[in-house]
């Protein structure tokens, strides 16, 4: 018998700590000081979101509370009644400020609802085509490459053309434009992971099939698609801005930041660009924080560049 | 002397996050002209990178620490990259084990030959294109002029790595590097390029390094043989009197691992334990926790000594 | 090789047919056609004469059957508003958002691919670092809101370059093209540079990922063995292996240019389908709809089938087949 061969250098000197997955991912991820600094980002910018109701200077959509007198004031300047408009205000007198804090809050619901929805479905979706296989397989993942090869904008605006408008219809849309991406992942996982011996054995314990999926074929899919799933609610977002810039996407009264960033556009030209640039920051802002979150989640994930 | 290839003192270190990982620690050995050199020893000993090192294909983390490695009278150690790009495919060439990469697969057979004439030579592509044309006949490729014009992906393994050694021998090197080109390889294709080799390295007067983990193979094809461990040479000296009269007990594990050397029977002889991380190297023999003859006085680093003439050892407790 | 073409060619075919039913079914089958395919001023008297004449009284796959005869022959309704047939509308508009989306992917090839070079072969160094971090603001920069920002700063603060509308064409092979005047290419110039924002990141990920993981091959390691200079290491035996995914990946994101072009139209009043298609849906003009929606999955299915021709074409291994002779 040949001499045991020595196994690779360093993993095998490391010494037996009983390190859980998820301590590993937090500590590789707190290797990068910029995927830190933005995923700090984030969660301010969530924080704040949620409590907009409370923390906003003026509340944008009660009437009663804005002065067309205001309107288009620049940022810095002060109402009749003394109260500061820190970023400006709009051509209906309302605060920049609590409108983006709104705002925010609307596209971040928006957002992470329709990636949670499209999660779901498609998670669904592809495992059951990896397990079932046969023609369930085919039908499901011919669906989704043909969804696929249409741009996602494409398939939303005709979505939201015949649907009309409003924060469920975007919904609708979102999750429809994103499951394909979902299902595909988990299915590509879920078929490498369905040959492997663990499920042989569950099989062979005669575990009921939802368990097997569920408990044990499921968590092994993640890690490809928590990279997905980041990517993803940032494009859910900005996919969402585009429509409601394009006009048809959440309705006046509930203004998203693209809605916003519509409503400022044609003051742009002439100068008071303050309407629509700081919304566009506060969008900005969001959709870097999340890709540079999904980016270092998705180096650290990439087993291909483990040397 | 004909010494084409002295290496002396060579120490590659990898400067890594966990630590130091000492690759290459102290290794040295002379390389006569037209002669075979088996570099021998198991995965992580050491080897390959001593063979990287020697033609300066190092990267970060790693780099050679210290030591002199002088090729034809002219050290290597000091030269910058343009200084070692001339050398590399032009006086050293090196042969890997994988010929289904190795091969660039989207360029043609010629594009990668004749770069390889054109990068150090001035002559014109027909005349490069002759060449390559003359090589491949000469590794015994039948109708080279068509071969040229394929893509790696049409040729078999065997043929894949005659192609290679064509590549390798095509500016006639003086030192030829070969990390284990057969062990991708079957069996019978194996002694085909084996004495492949052989004929053309006699042929050309290249010297030629041949890195392997099978003993049996330097047997038939080296003049001298050195046994790597953890990054040290343990023993070297002329191939038959290592084969026959091991001093180091690891070489001695060696060769009564090999299947063949067994009488059917008894049970297989194995060396217990594994190769220690490179990494964890400390002072001492690093084989010490696996052999059967260690004793207090191996806590101390061996040094290297010459218990005959033209051989070397790194043992405090040998076997004769 | 003819087969798998001819495969690829069957698969499209079927993607159109498919689409050209969705259509159908959305348009004719679903509600009232009379109401989405006549002006909606039309009296009484002329929706009954439409009536006869689209054959609504007929059964469901005759009047499917005559859908595709009409569309066979390029006829796909009369456009509302400009009352001249639909599809004639897409196709005068069809050359500006080409020029626009050729524009643009030129831009991004030309940028995209010596930076992620750079990036993939020094990945740790601060350029390479920062050409990262550029490109992740490069996809994160929501499309509008970069036309937003360069109008600001090109139109309003500077005054360098026209915020809207095309500039001066000449006809280049009967297309009408402005990328050959000063003019024209100062109108472009924007509008190109925005669409191309978002092909330029994705080409630089892709562009690095590629290099990283082709620099850790061993054909990189045998090239500079035998002394290749690093400059032809990367140029040639790097660019080449990880020309294929890109020239793939640019050719299928085409057709999300061509889509996206419908934001920078809309921001640009650029002149091309895509604005088109805005203002259709806000007039509620349908025939434009169902005519843009089928001449882009057509142009979707032709880029599609081309890339797939061209995939294999690069690739030896596909166009030869492995037959190593021993």
């Amino acid at each position: 018998m040949r001499v045991a061969t020595a196994r690779p250098a360093l993993a095998a000197q490391r010494p037996e700590r009983a390190q859980s997955p998820w301590r590993r991912l937090a500590a590789e991820f707190a290797a990068s000081r910029l995927a830190l600094a933005a995923l700090a980002v984030l969660a301010a910018l969530a924080i704040v979101a949620i409590a907009a109701p409370w923390i906003a200077p003026q509340n944008p959509y009660d009437l009663a509370q804005l002065d067309v007198l205001d309107s288009t004031l620049p940022p810095g300047a002060h109402s009749a009644a003394g109260k500061a408009y820190w970023l400006g205000t709009d051509d209906q007198g309302r605060d920049m400020l609590s409108a983006i804090l709104f705002g925010l809050r609307i596209s971040l619901t928006v957002g992470v609802a329709s990636t949670v929805a499209a999660l779901a479905l498609g998670i669904a979706l592809g495992l059951a085509a990896a397990y079932f296989g046969g023609w369930l397989d085919a039908a499901i993942m011919r669906v989704a490459d043909i969804q696929l090869s249409f741009p996602a904008i494409l398939i939303a605006l005709i979505l939201l053309a015949a649907l009309g408008q409003g924060v469920g219809k975007i919904i609708v849309a979102l999750v429809t434009v994103q499951w394909a991406y979902y299902a595909r992942t988990v299915r590509s996982a879920a078929l490498v992971e369905r040959q492997k011996e663990y499920i042989e054995a569950a099989r062979a314990l005669e575990l009921p099939q939802s368990r097997i999926v569920i408990g044990h074929l499921l968590p092994n899919c993640l890690p490809p698609l928590i990279v997905v799933a980041t990517v993803q609610v940032a494009h859910a977002i900005s996919l969402e801005a585009t429509l409601s810039f394009l006009g048809l996407g959440l309705p006046i009264t509930e203004p998203s930041l693209g809605l916003l960033i519509a409503n400022g556009f044609q003051y742009l030209l002439s100068g008071k660009y303050w309407i629509s640039f700081y919304p566009g920051l506060a969008l900005l802002a969001t959709i870097m924080a999340i890709n540079l979150v999904a980016d270092q989640l998705r180096d650290i994930l990439n087993p291909r560049l483990k040397r | 002397m004909s010494a084409v290839l002295e290496v002396d003192g060579l120490r590659t270190h990898f400067f890594t996050r966990a630590g130091v990982v000492k690759a290459v620690d102290d290794v040295g050995f002379t390389l006569e002209r037209g002669k075979v050199l088996g570099l021998v020893g198991e995965s992580g000993s050491g080897k390959s990178m001593t063979g990287y090192s020697i033609m300066g294909l190092v990267d970060e983390p790693g780099r050679i620490v210290s030591g002199s490695i002088r090729l034809e009278g002219a050290e290597l150690t000091r030269l910058d990259a343009e200084g070692w790009r001339r050398l590399r495919g032009n006086r050293i060439a090196m042969i890997f084990q994988d010929p289904m990469m190795t091969l660039n697969p989207v360029l043609r057979i010629d594009t990668q030959m004749m770069e390889a004439v054109l990068a150090h030579q001035a002559v014109s592509r027909a005349a490069a294109r002759n060449r390559c044309r003359e090589a491949l006949a000469w590794v015994g490729i039948a109708s080279p002029e068509e071969r040229l014009r394929a893509y790696p992906h049409q040729f078999s393994g065997g043929m894949r790595q005659r192609i290679a050694i064509a590549i390798a021998l095509l500016n006639r090197p003086a030192v030829v590097i070969a990390d284990e080109p057969t062990t991708a390889l079957d069996v019978t294709i194996q002694g085909q390029i084996l004495a492949e080799m052989q004929r053309l390295c006699r042929e050309s007067g290249a010297a030629l390094i041949w890195i392997t983990h099978d003993l049996s193979v330097v047997a038939g094809l080296a003049d001298r043989v050195c046994v790597m461990y953890a990054g040290r040479i343990v023993e070297s000296g002329p191939v038959d009197d290592i084969l026959d009269a091991p001093l180091h007990p690891y070489t001695r594990g060696l060769l009564d691992s090999i299947p063949a050397r067994n009488v059917p029977g008894r049970p297989l002889a194995q060396i217990p334990g594994m190769a220690p991380a490179p990494i964890a190297l400390g002072e001492g023999c690093a084989f010490r926790d696996r052999c059967s003859r260690a004793a207090e006085a191996c806590a101390v680093s061996p040094p290297v000594s010459s218990p005959a003439a033209s051989r070397t050892l790194r043992c405090l407790r040998p076997l004769a | 090789m003819a087969a798998y073409a001819l495969r690829r060619l069957g698969q499209g075919v079927f993607v159109l047919a498919l689409m050209s039913l969705l259509v159908f079914v959305g348009v004719y089958a679903i509600g009232n056609p009379i109401e989405l395919l006549v002006n909606p001023e039309a009296d009484d008297a002329e929706r009954l004469r439409a009536a006869h004449a689209l054959g609504l009284d007929k059964p469901l796959l005759v009047q499917y059957g005559l859908f595709l005869l009409h569309a066979a022959k390029g006829d796909l309704g009369r456009s509302f508003v400009y009352n001249i047939p639909a599809i004639q509308l897409i196709l005068q508009r069809l050359p500006a958002t080409l020029e626009l989306a050729l524009a643009s992917t030129v831009i991004a090839i030309l940028i995209g691919i010596p930076l992620g070079l750079v990036a993939g072969l020094k990945p740790d160094s601060w350029i390479g670092r920062s050409i990262m971090a550029g490109s992740i603001m490069g996809f994160s920069l929501p499309t509008f809101w970069v036309g937003l920002v360069l109008i600001m700063v090109f139109s309003v603060h500077l005054g360098w370059l026209p915020p809207n509308g095309r500039g001066q064409t000449v006809s280049l092979l009967g297309v009408p093209v402005s990328f050959l005047t000063l003019d024209g290419l100062r109108h472009l110039a924007m509008p190109a540079v925005n669409l191309a924002l978002l092909q330029l990141s994705l080409l630089v990920r892709l562009t690095r990922a590629g290099t990283r993981e082709a620099i850790l091959q061993d054909y990189v390691k045998f090239a500079r063995a035998k002394g290749i200079p690093m400059r032809r290491v990367v140029g040639v035996h790097v660019l080449k292996n990880i020309l294929i995914p890109i020239v793939t990946v640019t050719g299928l994101e085409l057709g999300s240019v061509i889509a996206f072009a419908i934001v920078t139209e809309s921001i640009f009043a650029w002149p091309g389908t895509g604005k088109l298609l805005i203002d259709s849906i806000n007039q509620l003009d349908r025939p434009v709809i169902v005519a843009y929606l089928l001449v882009i999955v057509t142009i979707f299915v032709v880029i599609n089938f081309v890339v797939d021709l061209l995939y294999s074409l690069l690739d030896p291994r596909v166009r030869l087949g492995s037959a190593p002779a021993c």
